[in-house]
Order: structure tokens, then C-alpha cells, then sequence
């Protein structure tokens, strides 16, 4: 009991002890923690505190201070945009198609991958899938123009099945395929990492008690191998529904085109182009704040879900 | 797993997975080997080539001499080498610098800063604020809006910092009995001991500020200040082709406007593909640093 006193009086910032740690710790202050402090407080916390524009009459002249508040006037203007359904409707879709098709890919090509026994081979797979990952945005989507482009890659595959060619980036129906596809496609190696790793970690025991029962493979994966990485799997679910609402925009920028706004033209991009092209800037971080209040119920919600459902969850 | 004997589904099963592995890397790799092999065909045979490519067609070196003679791509190529060396430096100083003070146990103000470091991993200001921070601080149109806003990723700091951690405090102490102080120390005693995860990190910095392009596309004006990334978008995606074959008759640059396209993206992606093995040794160790809960 005596010494748990003592801890609670250390740690209490009393004036003589913070000259006591300041004395003895003055060097690492100044430069250590102090250049790293200043670097968080002018590109983080300015930042943060420049958000309150988008509850103002913002005028670049006036500086952030200086304006005069409006409340909620940008947000409203915002959900009477005629673009507002169509914005949402587009990152919801965005979103949905990448998580149907894009969250199961590196699950079954770690499940796949984990059945292969040649280390060599195991390896060079995972070199080659890994690639993608480190290639620059602009590479991958200059090399999607390219091939999208009516005398490329893509459409010469589609003549031999039979299609005609087109600019494929010029057609709406076209840009949603190219884009997830070339996500997955990019993603589903490096995504597999985690679930490798995991799979690494299931109790080897169970496996040779399955042979021992005469366990086909696929009931190992589907009694052992499956509920062995489900927290993993868990965890990443709550984490991908909790950005539902956050579709990139980089991507999107150098793919879409305004013959593709109305599949393409995602909350992200409409903040970059009445940001910083119109110049509308308070309006622009009204929808940027919106959306990540979105985002935020949205974690929230499916971690509490998830917690009552099985007892996995983020906190 | 001896006394577990093969029966006929299983070797169908392996041979089945292994050519759709095989089948997986190919599709993975063949678009970058098609570039590859774009890029070194002759643009007039490329251009009426139809289908797949499995080698150059008639080998020249033409698209890349057009893409060295280019002195936009020089200059953009001397632009990003210097955003990833400087900006690597500052990385992995700063970083270095919070990693070492958040590891140590005794300073009153070390939990304080954490709590404020972390909260910037979970709100931030986004898009606008951070542009307008860059226009109030005067950094607009230079290379530093590039390097100063990323000094620190606040996760790899957290990272370096479990690494600082698990270096026995013993060594440090006898250190400090010889008279060493917090640079030595750091310099002396943790930083050779982490080295490692210190070079992981560093090239992940590296890689980011190699590929990075949309920093420099809404704070750059000056188009001799543009990083490769910025010129390659302008020049493959915005097809502002007839500014990649300067120099080349007008007969010609129709056909070359493909090849060097292709050559273009792969003067951006060779440093990448040469450090690659590198950073494939050590990453899936970093993924995994990263992956531990604090």
C-alpha cells in the first residue's frame, strides 16, 4: 500500500519534480524530443486546428483566424449537391466491390499458397506476387492507359474473344472492372503476408492428429486452417468496413476522366477538385470532414458488432 | 507427418495448385515484362504488332536514347534523387530521434508525447489544411513541401521505438558509466544494434518518396522542379506525348510515341526493381514489427 503511494506522488507533475526531470533530462529534451515535438505540432496539430474552416466564411486574405463563422452552412450546401447522392452512391460501390472481391483474394491465395511444401517455389511465388506492391502508382495506372487504350493489350484480348475495340477508359461500364481488377491484381500478394504469417502460427499438432483421423484437406481447412486465422480475418474486416467510406483518390485521379464521373467520381476526388482546382477550400474540407465522420461510426459500429458477435475486435 | 500416406487426390491437388500459382506469378509479372519488351522494339513494327509479346521485336535501344536525350526526364530524375536522399535523411534522423526518446524509461514528459503522437495516427486534417499549411509557411512551389510535411511516419516511429526497446538496458548504463551521453549513446550502442530494422525503415522512406507524385503535383508550379513520378504522369497518363520525342522527325514520333512511353515508365521502375531484393529480404519482417500491438 505504502509503496503504491509513492507511485501515484511520482507521477503527479508537482513544480519541483518537473524542475527535478528537467534538470536531469534537459539534453534529451532539447534534442531529441523537442525538433520531433515541433514537427508534430506545425504538420499535424495546424492542420487540425485549420479544419474549423469549414465552419467558416474562409478567405485566404482574412487567414483561417480571421474569418467570419458560418456554422453549418457548406455542409448543407454539400447535401443539396446534386452531385451529393451520386458521390456516395459511387464510393459506397467503389468500396463494396473492392471488399466482395478484393478482401477474399489474398485469403485463398495464403490458403493455396500454405498447401505448397516446395520452399523454393513457395518463395519465388511470393517474390513475384509481392512485386506490385512496390511499383509507383503512376507506373501501374500508365501501364493501365496504355494497355486500356483502343491499339493495346486489353483490347487485343478482347478482339481475339471476339469484342471490338474502344478506349476503354472513355466508358463507364469499363472503368469499374479495370479499376478493381488492377487493385486485386496489385494487392492480393502483399495482402497475403498477414495470413501467411498466421497460417504459420496454427497449432501443427492438430494437423497430425487430423491425418491420424484420416481428415480429408479440405476438412483440415475447413475445421483447423479456417477457425486458426478467423481473428486475423476478423480484424481486418472491421478495419476495411471502418474506411468504407474512404476510396483513395490518387488511383481514381489518374484513371477517370469526366466521361466516367458518373461511376468514378468519388467523395476523395470531388474534395481534391472543388479544393484545390476550384479553389473552394472551406467547402472542400466541410466534405472531407464529413466523410471521416462517416468513417468513424462506421469502425466504430462494426468493432462493437463484431465484439458481441466473437469476441474479436480492434479495442 | 511420415506416417501420412499421399493418396492419387492429393498429387492432383498439388499439380492443380502449383500451375495456378504458377499461373497467379505469371499474371502478376507478364504486364511489367510486356513493358519491358515494348520498350526495346522497333516503334514502327510495335505499333502494327498485334497480341501478346514474348520478346522485342527487332531489339534497339531507340525509345531509351529518346528518353535519355530528354532533358525534362534528366532534370526529373535529378529532382527525385535528391527528394529520396535528402528526404531519407531526414527520415531516418528524425525518426530516430522520437524512436530514442519514447524508448527511454525516465523522462516525466515521455507519456505526454506519446499520447500526442499517437492521436495523429487516428484524426488528421486532410487535403485542405495541410495545403494551406504549405502555402502559410512559403513552401509552395519548393522541393521542401515534398520532404518537411513526411520527416516522420508516426508508425515507423512506433516501430523503431519497440526495436530501441528491446536493447538491454545494461549496455546503455555501462555506456553511461564511461561517460557517454544521449548521442553517444543513440549513435554508439542502439543504432548499431538495431541496424536491421533501421534499414528496413529507411527503405521504405526511400521507396515512398521514389513513387510519390500527388505532394508534388498540388505543390509544384515550376516544371524543372517536377519529380519523375509528376512527369511520367504528365507524359504517359495526361499524353502530353509530343513532349517526350523532342527530336524526333514527325514521321517517326507517331510510332516512338508508344515505345517511349514504355521506355519512360521503365527508366521510373528500374531502381525500384534493382533495391527490390533488398527490401524482399527484410519485408516481410517489417510487415510483421508492424502487425505487434504496442
Amino acid at each position: 500500500m505504502k509503496s503504491r503511494t509513492k507511485k501515484t506522488k511520482e507521477k503527479k507533475f508537482s513544480l519541483s519534480l518537473i524542475k527535478k526531470d528537467w534538470r536531469k533530462y534537459k539534453y534529451l529534451y532539447l534534442f531529441f524530443a523537442l525538433p520531433v515535438v515541433i514537427y508534430f505540432v506545425v504538420f499535424k496539430y495546424v492542420p487540425l486546428y485549420g479544419l474549423q474552416i469549414a465552419f467558416k466564411d474562409f478567405k485566404l486574405s482574412r487567414g483561417i483566424w480571421g474569418s467570419e463563422w458560418i456554422g453549418l452552412k457548406h455542409f448543407v450546401n454539400f447535401f443539396g449537391n446534386i452531385h451529393f447522392g451520386r458521390l456516395i452512391i459511387n464510393t459506397i460501390r467503389i468500396s463494396l466491390l473492392g471488399l466482395l472481391f478484393g478482401f477474399p483474394a489474398p485469403i485463398i491465395f495464403a490458403l493455396l499458397l500454405n498447401e505448397v511444401s516446395h520452399k523454393t517455389f513457395k518463395k519465388s511465388v511470393q517474390t513475384l506476387t509481392y512485386l506490385p506492391h512496390f511499383i509507383s502508382t503512376v507506373v501501374i495506372c500508365g501501364i493501365l492507359v496504355n494497355f486500356s487504350g483502343s491499339e493495346g493489350l486489353f483490347n487485343t484480348i478482347i478482339e481475339f474473344f471476339g469484342g471490338t475495340r474502344a478506349d476503354l477508359l472513355m466508358k463507364s461500364s469499363a472503368f469499374l472492372p479495370i479499376f478493381i481488377g488492377s487493385n486485386i491484381w496489385a494487392g492480393f500478394g502483399w495482402g497475403s503476408i498477414l495470413y501467411l504469417s498466421a497460417l504459420s502460427n496454427v497449432d501443427q499438432e492438430q494437423y497430425e492428429a487430423s491425418f491420424i483421423d484420416g481428415a480429408s484437406r479440405f476438412q483440415r481447412m475447413r475445421y483447423i486452417t479456417l477457425p486458426g486465422i478467423m481473428p486475423t480475418i476478423v480484424i481486418q474486416f472491421i478495419l476495411r468496413i471502418g474506411n468504407l467510406m474512404s476510396v483513395g483518390s490518387e488511383k481514381i485521379l489518374l484513371l477517370y476522366s469526366p466521361l466516367t464521373y458518373d461511376v468514378a467520381d468519388v467523395i476523395s476526388t470531388y474534395v481534391y477538385r472543388k479544393g484545390l482546382l476550384d479553389q473552394n477550400y472551406a467547402y472542400s474540407t466541410a466534405v472531407g470532414i464529413f466523410n471521416s465522420v462517416i468513417n468513424i461510426i462506421l469502425l466504430v459500429t462494426a468493432n462493437n458488432l463484431s465484439k458481441r458477435v466473437n469476441e474479436t475486435s480492434l479495442w | 507427418m511420415n506416417f501420412y500416406r499421399k493418396k492419387p487426390g492429393d498429387y492432383v491437388f498439388t499439380i492443380i495448385n502449383g500451375a495456378f500459382m504458377v499461373f497467379l506469378a505469371l499474371i502478376t509479372t507478364y504486364p511489367f515484362l510486356y513493358v519491358l519488351f515494348a520498350s526495346l522494339s522497333e516503334p514502327g513494327k510495335f505499333i502494327t504488332h498485334n497480341g501478346l509479346l514474348l520478346y522485342p521485336l527487332e531489339f534497339t535501344l531507340k525509345s531509351y536514347k529518346a528518353v535519355v536525350n530528354n532533358p525534362n526526364i534528366l532534370q526529373g530524375y535529378k529532382n527525385t534523387i535528391f527528394i529520396v536522399v535528402v528526404g531519407t535523411v531526414i527520415n531516418v534522423i528524425m525518426t530516430s530521434m522520437g524512436a530514442y526518446f519514447l524508448s527511454r524509461k525516465g523522462p516525466l514528459w515521455k507519456t505526454p508525447i506519446m499520447i500526442m503522437v499517437t492521436i495523429t495516427m487516428f484524426v488528421e486534417g486532410g487535403l485542405i489544411p495541410g495545403y494551406l499549411l504549405i502555402l502559410n509557411l512559403g513552401l509552395y512551389d519548393s522541393l521542401w513541401a515534398l520532404i518537411l510535411p513526411s520527416s516522420i511516419s508516426t508508425f515507423n516511429m512506433i516501430i523503431m521505438r519497440t526495436a530501441f526497446q528491446g536493447i538491454p538496458s545494461s549496455l546503455e548504463e555501462s555506456a553511461r558509466i564511461d561517460g557517454a551521453n544521449d548521442f553517444t549513446i543513440l549513435y554508439k550502442v542502439i543504432i548499431p544494434l538495431s541496424r536491421a530494422t533501421i534499414a528496413v525503415i529507411a527503405l521504405f522512406y526511400a521507396v515512398y518518396h521514389w513513387n510519390s507524385w500527388f505532394a508534388a503535383n498540388i505543390y509544384l508550379k515550376t516544371k524543372s522542379k517536377f519529380p519523375l513520378q509528376l512527369i511520367l504522369r504528365n507524359f504517359v497518363i495526361n499524353s502530353q506525348a509530343e513532349e517526350l520525342t523532342i527530336g524526333v522527325g514527325v514521321a517517326d514520333s507517331y510510332a516512338m510515341g508508344f515505345t517511349v512511353k514504355y521506355a519512360t515508365i521503365m527508366v521510373a521502375t528500374i531502381p525500384i526493381l534493382i533495391v527490390y531484393p533488398f527490401i524482399q529480404r527484410y519485408f516481410v519482417k517489417g510487415v510483421m514489427m508492424g502487425s505487434l500491438k504496442e
